[in-house]
């Protein structure tokens, strides 16, 4: 059944419009910055822009930082909300469970090919904001590594090797599966409640909205750090020096424990649902 | 294979299945007849474990359903309130997921699964053309397809020729009749009474969530004890057989009688003419009728 999801997920142009549109704003952005050279002051416009012009090889991770609030999250919860109701609608549903296909499995499948959309758009990214900094920025330091940007490490002049940058890079790219994974158990569990995508993904994005904007309300200071977007940007983190864990650790506990309590309610919803449509 | 006991069904006031006592035997053509809104595809979706009943019980190839629908489905095909299919993919490529998504099978003989269950349902030179652009025919057909992947023992069909042209029609019905032949039991739904008459030997009749009715077709097709005369004379007919006509229509009186032979030696031996002469039996239609009670969208103002 996963290997059946996976192959729906890539046979599916939509999928590949998603992650071009993904990949496609870090490429306008870098595009005005080469053109211009105006950069955003530090700490300001998007953490590492500044950075990448005097450093090309950072630019994915500066080009994460521009996916991830909104547009990575967007494209998680619509394909997630369209992942039960879309195929209700459609009326696949009913006839992938007489297969038979458990309903447990269906949901497991559903999943794993959410994580591997997630890793796919990422990667792609990666990949193609890798290539547009080094060739419109170009790397300024030799073989000797990468200088971390001041305005992140708040330590000048400290340098990382490749494999150093590579191994951060992976860490932010499993840290920020598993906030969108959080992304996904609520679209996915709002799916198996209603048979419309659309409902289920304006939902999830209601609820990321709403958090996002309770964290920077300080009324709403006492529930902060149970918020689902707190720590989005924790992977940042990643990206000092020494790597600072506290943030990062919260933020894959915050998530986790969404997703644990959303799967098992998206689970128990299902699979005492009335598929009758 | 199919057994309920007081099977009932509410969505929040409707009753849309209302205690079903449904029995469906080995190698029948069993057809469930009412009209939209009856509760057919309620009850095939309930005897599928899609839908979880409010009350009573569901037996299904010798095993409770939903509790052990898993067991049971591998051995059931089915087609319910229309096929289902992923609109951008062509139709071999979603009956290729549909194979490889349900457990047994094998891989390796994947593709020729495949080919077989177009073929036999009159697709097999389908291109690479997405489901999108089929006609609503073209998708039942493949609708069935799928239903017939495994080879089940039992089909359940509901509404099969929905979308399908007489020719198409015609053409289901009689591979149906070849799987039923083979010792596949064949119970399907429609709404459509001419359907039912032409393919089942047992109806089961639904009105308003309630089985009505369920018997075996030749039962309920029983001789109703009058004869059908068709005489160029009919007044002579009225007076030889004085009393015993029941009722004239044009060239055509219904005479109270057993037995044609006898009926049609005696007007011949009296020199009447005769055109026609059978037995007449209960129509289906006839039948149904006096099950029902009205028609279920019908809407009548209150008091
Ligand atoms: N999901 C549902 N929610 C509420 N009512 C439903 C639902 N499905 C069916 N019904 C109602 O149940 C009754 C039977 O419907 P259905 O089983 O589709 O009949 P049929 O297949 O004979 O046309 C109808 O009155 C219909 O409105
Ligand atoms: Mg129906």
């Amino acid at each position: 059944m996963i290997g059946v999801e996976l192959a729906k997920l890539f046979r599916r142009p939509r999928t590949y419009v998603i992650a071009a549109l993904l990949c496609a704003l870090p490429l306008t952005v870098a595009i005005f910055l080469a053109t211009t050279r105006i950069p955003p002051p530090p700490g300001q416009g998007g953490a590492f822009l500044s950075a990448v012009l005097s450093n090309g090889a950072l630019y994915p991770a500066a080009a994460m930082a521009l996916v991830l609030p909104v547009f990575l999250p967007v494209s998680v919860a619509v394909l997630a909300g369209d992942a039960v109701a879309g195929e209700a609608s459609a009326g696949t549903l009913r006839y992938l469970l007489i297969r038979p296909v458990s309903r447990s499995r269906l949901l497991v499948a559903k999943l794993i090919s959410l994580v591997a959309f997630v890793l796919f758009a990422i990667v792609s990214v990666l990949v193609t904001s890798y290539l547009t900094g080094i060739l419109l920025f170009g790397v300024s330091t030799s073989s000797a590594g990468v200088a971390l940007p001041p305005d992140v490490t708040s330590l000048s002049g400290v340098t990382i090797s490749p494999a150093g940058l590579a191994l951060r890079l992976l860490g932010t790219v499993a840290y920020i599966v598993i906030s969108m994974l959080g992304v996904a158990a609520i679209a996915l569990f709002l799916s198996t409640v209603t048979d419309s995508s659309l409902g289920a993904a304006m939902g999830a994005l209601a609820v990321l909205v709403t958090s996002q904007v309770l964290v920077t309300l300080d009324a709403a200071a006492a529930i902060r750090p149970y918020l689902p977007t707190r720590y989005w940007l924790a992977w940042v983190d990643f990206f000092r020096d020494p790597v600072l864990w506290r943030d990062i650790e919260r933020g894959a506990g915050i998530q986790l424990v969404y997703l644990a309590v959303l799967l098992g309610a998206a689970w128990a919803n299902f699979l005492t649902k009335d598929v009758a449509n | 294979m199919i057994i309920t006991h007081d099977l009932t069904k509410r969505y929040g006031r409707t009753v849309a299945v209302d205690s079903v006592e449904l029995e469906v035997r080995e190698g029948d053509r069993y057809g469930l007849l009412g009209p939209n809104g009856s509760g057919k595809t309620t009850l095939v979706r309930m005897l599928l474990g899609l839908v979880f009943a409010t009350r009573g019980e569901i037996e299904v190839l010798g095993r409770p359903v939903p509790k052990r629908i898993q067991e049971v489905l591998p051995s059931i095909g089915a087609l319910v309130e229309g096929p289902g299919a992923y609109p951008h993919l062509s139709g071999r490529v979603n009956l290729t997921l549909f194979d490889a998504a349900g457990a047994g099978g094998r891989r390796k003989d994947r593709r020729q699964r495949v080919s077989d269950a177009l073929e036999r349902v009159g697709l097999a030179g389908i291109d690479r053309r997405p489901v999108r652009n089929y006609s609503l025919g073209m998708r039942q057909r493949l609708g069935l397809a799928g239903a017939l992947l495994r080879q089940p023992q039992l089909l359940i069909l509901d509404e099969p020729t929905n979308g399908l042209d007489p020719r198409g029609i015609r053409e289901i019905r009689d591979l149906l009749d070849e799987l039923n032949r083979e010792g596949t039991t064949v119970f399907l739904s429609s709404h459509l009474l001419a359907e039912i008459d032409a393919f089942c030997t047992r109806v089961g009749v639904m009105d308003r969530g309630r089985l009505v009715l369920q018997e075996d077709l030749s039962s309920l097709r029983a001789p109703t004890g009058r004869v059908t005369v068709g005489s160029p004379t009919p007044e002579r007919v009225v007076a030889l057989l004085d009393g015993r006509v029941e009722h004239r229509d044009g060239e055509v009186l219904t005479v109270r009688h057993d037995d044609p032979g006898a009926l049609n030696a005696e007007l011949v031996a009296a020199g009447v003419t005769v055109t026609a002469i059978a037995t007449e039996r209960r129509t289906l239609e006839q039948v149904v009728l006096d099950a029902t009670t009205t028609s279920s969208d019908r809407v009548e103002a209150a008091g």
